[in-house]
């Protein structure tokens, strides 16, 4: 009837191997860029607000119009898109800052500036870790993060992953997806290029490989302000520019390291985050979280231990008890 | 070792019956809205709030206060305590309700819920995902539960064979039943670590696994004793194990030392101790879940302390109060997803949560009055 002294350490030990891993579990899991990654590059500075890009987004897309507060006053619709954010109908969106008198493009003090936000095509993204079913994926070239709706069972962990808080979930429907930018890929297969960046008529947005868009964006903010710079216009290579006067960036590329980088970049004149853009560490929360899980779990070691030793245990215990009842 | 059970037997359809049957029927009215007009039409979650009470109370405590059968089973099976094997069968069946209406809820919460199987599904799954391993253990475990139980069945329907076959089999069922909670509960601690920035630094740590696994124990151990003590009062049966209940709530109290001392230790060294001072509200929220785990440490420190029922009651009562807050502190309070976004349960959101919850209680009255459950009353 009694269980050995020396079962009971096994059970034990097995449960220590589970515990002890915790404390070596770092292990740097963390992704890299491939070399065929495409992004896009947006610089605020030049950006002029007028929502080409939204309109685009939207008609490539297939997405529908949204309204707000505007909608039917005295029985009208508006013309323009009244939200605040991205959304389940809305991809990418151009938002304004403002202080004071805002008098002055590009300047914190009693200025104005453009973001844009989308989806930012993390390199190591927390929202692929976290889909329990392989619904959202990493396109091994382009780095494109994915959506497939016939895997996604709508958990929303993705939501609760993502620290820009982009997929959005159609909450209103019945039959709900997950919605996000995936940077025009059905455009891309096809030789175009996304159509934010197709349409900006100011090269605000324009689209490229990540790293010839990080040379760049590297390069614009070592520009002397005030020079005249010839700014690409829709794709880095296609040879089309416009004549700008470089404003006075501030000497950060938001995307080159948050969460360990991502493939939308962005250039500003004012500081991000006045720009609503978050703090995020230079390692992905998915490289710790599977740092983590892949400690513990490491070769289903810790688990089949455990098993066998309760195996063991609960067969000694139930053995008595069935003679005896 | 046998212990003599029987059904309780008595009047099924008594007015609290009537009272949760109601409260179920609303909320399955409202459920119908849910599945024709979408998630949006009966709650109050968003893009910065996915997850509301519907997994933070129904799934994350709701599965917690069914970890009776898992810590009780840990003590007669693993550690072969045959001591609180008078305990097992209540127990056992907690962790059934509480984990088969934990899976329930969360056919309502997920949005596709028609393809949840892909969770299954080898081709689909994805083993970098915390949501996987919680889902398929979950999943594996209300099985497993299920099984573990129904020998009860069996006895009720005086299948003996079945019930010597199954017998032979139940320690694959038990050490499966605790492997997987020891695997989801932790995971479920170690889904919030993905959140990174937005869980606040309080909260965030890396031992969220050992933390949810520590204080869901101590909760399995809690809620038999309070559940035993409800049940007795309520079912106006006599007190009768509350030696049993006193010997095994001492067990919580090392439970509860180690989860503080990890807990502060790991605060200390990542130098967040001062945040729950400058940290206003949650440092509030973080001082009231102390303070409940300190109540049962506290109150069950001496043995003629742990001989009393009513202080059994209390201190058990904060032991769950406290499991349950530091859930929803991590989950909800402590979790900001920006400006602009906040949360608050709709009242059809509640409404479906207490009926989910009415709904367990009628089947536990149902499964004690006309199953083998409680142990029989020797009347004096």
């Amino acid at each position: 009837m009694n269980l050995e002294r020396r079962d009971f350490l096994k059970v034990l030990s097995a449960g220590a191997l589970t515990a002890g891993n915790v404390t070596s579990v770092f292990a740097d899991i963390r992704k890299t860029l491939s070399p065929n990654a495409v992004g896009i590059l947006y610089d605020g500075t030049i950006c002029i607000g007028c929502k080409a890009c939204e309109a685009a987004c939207k008609q490539y897309n297939d997405m529908p119009p949204e309204s707000g507060s505007l909608e039917k006053a005295y029985g009208v619709n508006d013309i323009w898109d009244d939200t605040s954010d991205i959304s389940e109908k809305t991809l990418n969106k151009i938002k304004l800052f403002e202080h004071g008198d805002a008098s002055v493009r590009n300047r914190e003090e009693n200025g104005f500036a453009f973001v844009k936000r989308a989806c930012m095509h993390c390199v190591d993204p927390d929202c692929v870790s976290a889909c329990p079913v392989t619904a959202l994926t990493k396109n091994e070239t382009t780095g494109i993060v994915e959506y497939n709706k016939d895997a996604c069972i709508g958990c929303r962990y993705c939501m609760v992953a993502c620290p820009y808080n982009v997929p959005k979930f159609e909450y209103a429907k019945a039959i709900p997806e997950i919605v996000k930018c995936e940077m025009c890929g059905h455009r891309q297969v096809v030789g175009d290029i996304p159509a934010c960046c197709e349409f900006c008529p100011t090269g605000a947005s324009v689209f490229g490989k990540v790293t010839d868009l990080l040379k760049e964006a590297h390069k614009r903010i070592d520009l002397a302000v005030g020079s005249s710079y010839d700014y690409p216009m829709r794709n880095l290579d296609s040879g089309d520019t416009s004549p700008k006067t470089v404003a006075s960036y501030i000497n950060y590329i938001y995307g080159e390291r948050e969460g360990g980088g991502t493939q939308y970049l962005l250039l500003s004149a004012i500081p991000f985050t006045k720009l609503g853009l978050p703090e995020v560490s230079e390692t992905s929360s998915a490289s710790k979280s599977e740092g983590l899980q892949h400690g513990i779990y490491k070769g289903m070691v810790a688990p089949i231990a455990l098993l066998g030793g309760l195996l063991y245990g609960a067969y000694q215990t139930t053995k008595n008890e069935n003679s005896e009842g | 070792m046998t212990h003599e059970r029987k059904p309780l037997g008595g009047k099924l359809l008594t007015k609290p019956f009537w009272v949760l049957l109601s409260l179920a029927m609303i909320a399955g009215l409202l459920l119908i809205k849910r599945f024709l007009f979408g998630i949006g039409a009966v709650t109050n979650l968003s893009d910065g709030y996915p997850w509301g009470i519907w997994i933070v109370y129904d799934v994350l405590v709701g599965t917690a206060l069914g970890c009776g059968g898992y810590s009780i089973a840990l003590l007669v099976y693993i550690f072969n305590k045959g001591e609180y094997h008078p305990l097992v069968r209540t127990a056992l069946m907690t962790s059934v309700f509480g984990y088969t209406l934990a899976g329930v809820s969360i056919f309502i919460d997920i949005g596709r819920y028609w393809q949840m199987y892909n969770v299954f599904l080898p081709w689909h799954i994805n083993v970098n995902s915390i949501m996987f391993e919680v889902a398929a253990c979950i999943g594996a475990y209300v099985f497993v539960l299920w099984l573990e139980f129904s020998p009860t069945f069996m006895e009720k329907l005086n299948a003996d064979k079945a019930k010597n076959k199954m017998n032979k089999v139940l320690f694959i069922f038990i050490a499966l039943g605790v492997v997987l909670p020891t695997m989801h509960q932790s995971s479920l601690g170690s889904l919030m670590i993905i959140a990174g920035e937005k869980l606040s630094p309080i909260w965030q740590t890396s031992w969220l696994p050992l933390l949810f696994l520590l204080t869901a124990i101590t909760m399995g151990y809690a809620i038999v004793i309070f559940e035993s003590l409800f049940t007795a009062v309520a079912l106006k049966r006599p007190l009768e194990e509350t030696p049993i209940l006193g010997k095994l709530s001492r067990i919580m109290i090392p439970l509860l030392v180690l989860f503080m001392l990890l807990r502060f230790g790991d605060l200390a060294w990542r130098g967040q101790l001062g945040n729950i001072f400058t940290n206003g509200l949650l440092g509030g929220f973080f001082v009231i879940e102390n303070i409940l785990f300190l109540i049962p440490i506290v109150m069950l420190a001496s043995a003629k302390n742990r001989m009393k029922a009513s202080t059994l009651f209390w201190s058990s009562g904060a032991m769950l109060l406290g499991g349950a807050l530091y859930r929803f502190d991590t989950f909800l309070v402590a979790f900001n997803p920006g400006p602009g976004y906040h949360y608050f349960p709709s009242a059809s959101e509640i409404l479906i949560t207490v009926g989910i919850v009415s709904v367990e209680i009628m089947a536990y009255l149902i499964f004690v009055k006309k199953l083998p459950v409680l142990p029989v009353v020797k009347t004096s």
